[in-house]
């Protein structure tokens, strides 16, 4: 087999860089006290601080699980540092007040919250480690009713609509990340569309871990109210390190009668070295509860990350509700995915499509994990499912661990799968009509991805591919 | 153009290719014919590039320089091309996609300007009606639930598009019906130009009555024991090729052209 092929799928880290700024670190550990200190630092409500250090409570009786098919080193959760602040005291009114190393820092990650962001109509809430700085387009959006802000703001702005909604798709007894995440979650971003609203825009968001052991703990919350539509882009870059870094998130959405929530990610992570040093863990719980006639969709491409652990899913619960799950998760050296989905079917006539596409390359190790469950009340309950692989060079591995129960017997199930190798000849042939292997490689895996791509929103799904081009490219032969 | 001098090449320890001299200029068409296992698409896939064989001896000049120097795909942007006995299938990526992006690269590399989509399609319109091919296979993926034909006919498509001075078509009547055969055939000779040459690997005569050789060459045990005009495809088709056959071993009665 040809070394060819499998040099082509190594890259450096482009964004391997760390912002100099004088970050307000907490010392690591987890304590009581050290949520305390989170929520007086965020100037949280009592209720929310209760809430965290209930969770906080529930997340001491439970166990870590196990049960994946990912190895890691085992993580102590007392040597982490919860929470790290950039020194800006005062309230960041407009983006010229935000410190000019961080906006530096944004520029180097190709974010501009600059004009030309501003003209391109996407409004960008941009999360520095654990803090959110600057919301821009927050007045366009709010003609509309609509809210768009980090989590932080929202609980001081909205504290109702943040207190009925919270933890009401993801409770903080879900798992143990998520407890975990509901006791010293940092912040994130929030969203709510009124009746009948249609978001003009794409909302966006980008953030990075950078100090040093700092967990990620993002909480995001979306609300669509009745007959509304929002779709949410979500995308993340991360400095280069040698300690692996926890990622903890938890997304929540609430697409209400009506109402459709389409959230897309696009993930590049530092992976980790080619000796499989260092890289993110992105350990993540993302749900969402669809009412009546309700469609909940999820866009993943994920190429980053040293270990990726994450099954965004649906609750069917309102009657006609559609759930969607579009995926590429690609896995190079040694990085390790196990990700799927839930699609859970509770009400009548409800319809759930899953597209899986696995890319493992290198020592790269990707497992495919999903359940449908129709429920005894699920009446005519559709899946579609097709998980297919893709393997490139024979030192990779593709699992997949789909689980199917239907309680229903007016349901109607369908699983395909497939599993296919970039053949030498494949590249060949397009070499021979002029072009270059790393090009062969790029449109074969996106040929092999069209499906998932082109249910990204449409200024993303041209970024994704060339990410997916980066990530397999190298130094030919 | 394309001037082979002892050429020898392996598969891995098995020798194939045992010393091929052979001479292609403009204008061109040669034949190389000769029974199963002689080295015929061998030597079609050495001159394309292809990484599962190893060249051991000798050399080709192509334009003057040495092909054996370029990567695959720089000699297709110099204007080689191989039609594939067995075209693979590249799911998800569209003919249209692909073949753009691959006269594109072609273009690029001859300093012309790269066509945009609308331009491309209007390129297309001319030339798949050469083929008798639907408009609707561009948007299908490439060779992908393709019958034999269709394949054929794509790889002589591209040829078409791609407007190469050498093509080599190996084994292209394989697997075709009559039809498809003429087809292919008016499309090649439609094809044929004072500045381009072509090679046909071929088993059988046949696809000789359409497109015409001017030289016939007979490949045995990796060697050319035996080149002709046109008539000594029609004498292999009486005779067939055991009276030709060279021994593995020791000198053979290798013609040059």
């Amino acid at each position: 087999m040809s070394s060819n092929i499998e040099t082509l799928v190594n890259k450096e880290y482009r964004y391997g860089f760390v912002t100099e700024i004088e970050a307000d670190t907490i010392a690591r550990g987890l304590s009581d006290d050290t949520v305390r200190l989170i929520s007086q630092k965020k100037e949280e409500p009592q209720w929310l601080l209760e809430w965290r250090l209930k969770a906080l409570a529930r997340w001491r009786t439970m166990t870590e699980p196990h049960w994946s098919n990912v190895q890691y080193p085992p993580i102590d959760y007392q040597d982490i540092h919860y929470y790290s602040a950039p020194r800006t005291k005062k309230p960041l009114g407009s983006l010229d007040e935000v410190d000019p190393k961080l906006r530096e820092t944004y520029d180097k990650l190709g974010i501009s919250l600059n004009e030309q962001k501003m003209l391109a109509g996407v409004a960008v809430d941009a999360v520095f480690d654990s803090v959110s700085v600057g919301t821009s387009y927050k007045e366009e959006l709010a003609k509309h009713g609509i809210i768009f802000c980090s989590f932080s703001e929202a609980v001081r702005e909205h504290p109702e609509l943040v207190r009925k909604y919270l933890g009401s798709v993801v409770p903080a007894s879900d798992n143990f990340f998520a407890a975990l995440n509901s006791a010293v979650f940092s912040d994130g971003s929030f969203c709510y569309v009124p009746k009948g609203v249609r978001c003009p825009m794409e909302l966006s968001t980008y953030f990075r871990i950078n100090a040093e052991n700092t967990g990620q703990f993002e909480r995001t919350l979306i609300v669509a109210d009745e007959g509304a539509y929002v779709s949410y882009l979500e995308g993340c870059t991360a400095p280069k390190r040698d300690t692996n870094q926890l990622h903890a998130a938890v997304v929540e959405l609430v697409a209400l009668d009506r109402a459709t929530i389409k959230y897309s990610t696009v993930q590049n992570w530092f992976a980790g070295d080619r000796e499989g040093k260092g890289g993110i863990y992105n350990f993540v719980t993302k749900r969402g509860k669809a009412g009546t006639d309700a469609k909940i969709s999820w866009t993943q491409v994920e190429t980053g990350s040293a270990i990726t652990w994450k099954y965004p899913s649906v609750i069917l619960q309102g009657d006609r509700s559609v759930g969607e799950f579009y995926s590429v998760a690609v896995v190079n050296n040694h990085q390790q995915a196990d990700t799927g989905t839930k699609m859970l079917h509770l009400g009548k006539d409800t319809k759930s499509t899953i597209v899986s596409k696995g890319i493992s390359a290198g020592e790269g190790n990707n497992s495919y994990r999903g359940r449908v469950f129709v429920s005894p009340k699920a009446a005519r309950a559709r899946n579609y499912t097709q998980c297919d692989s893709m393997l490139i060079g024979n030192r990779c591995g593709a699992h997949t661990f789909p689980y199917i129960e239907v309680q229903n017997d007016t349901a109607t199930v369908e699983h395909e799968a497939s599993t296919s190798k970039i053949g030498e000849d494949q590249i060949f042939y397009l070499k021979q009509r002029g072009l270059s292997a790393e090009q062969a490689v790029s449109m074969i895996v996106a040929g092999f991805c069209r499906e998932v791509f082109k249910e990204l929103p449409m200024e993303f799904a041209l970024e994704a591919q060339q990410l997916l081009g980066i990530t397999l490219e190298g130094s030919v032969g | 153009m394309l001037i082979i001098k002892d050429l020898a090449a392996n598969a891995g320890d098995r020798v194939i290719l045992r010393g091929i001299t052979l001479t292609v200029r403009p204008g061109e068409v040669h034949a190389i014919m000769g029974p199963n296992g002689s080295g015929k698409s061998t030597l079609a896939q050495v001159l394309a590039g292809h990484p599962a064989y190893t060249v051991t001896a000798g050399s080709i000049t192509y334009d003057g320089k040495d092909l054996l120097a370029m990567a695959p795909e720089e000699r297709a942007q110099a204007g080689l091309f191989l039609a594939f006995q067995y075209p693979v299938e590249i799911p998800g990526v569209t003919n249209a996609y692909f073949l753009r992006a691959a006269l594109n690269e072609l273009r690029k590399a001859r300093g012309q300007a790269e066509l945009d989509p609308m331009e491309f399609l209007d390129l297309m319109e001319r030339k798949l009606p050469m083929l008798d091919m639907d408009p609707a296979m561009m948007q299908r993926s490439v060779n992908a639930g393709f019958s034999g034909g269709e394949k054929k006919r794509n790889e002589i498509l591209q040829m078409a598009v791609l407007e190469p001075r050498l093509a080599i078509l190996d084994e292209t009547d394989s697997g075709l019906d009559i039809d498809a055969l003429r087809v292919v055939a008016q499309g090649v000779n439609a094809l044929r130009r004072p500045d381009n040459a072509t090679i046909v690997v071929t088993h059988y005569q046949r696809l000789l009555n359409y497109i015409v050789p001017d030289f016939v060459h007979v490949l045995s045990n990796g060697r050319i024991v035996k080149s002709g005009g046109k008539e000594l495809a029609l004498e292999l088709e009486a005779k067939g090729y055991d009276w030709l056959e060279a021994p593995a071993t020791g000198a053979a009665a290798g013609a040059r052209a």
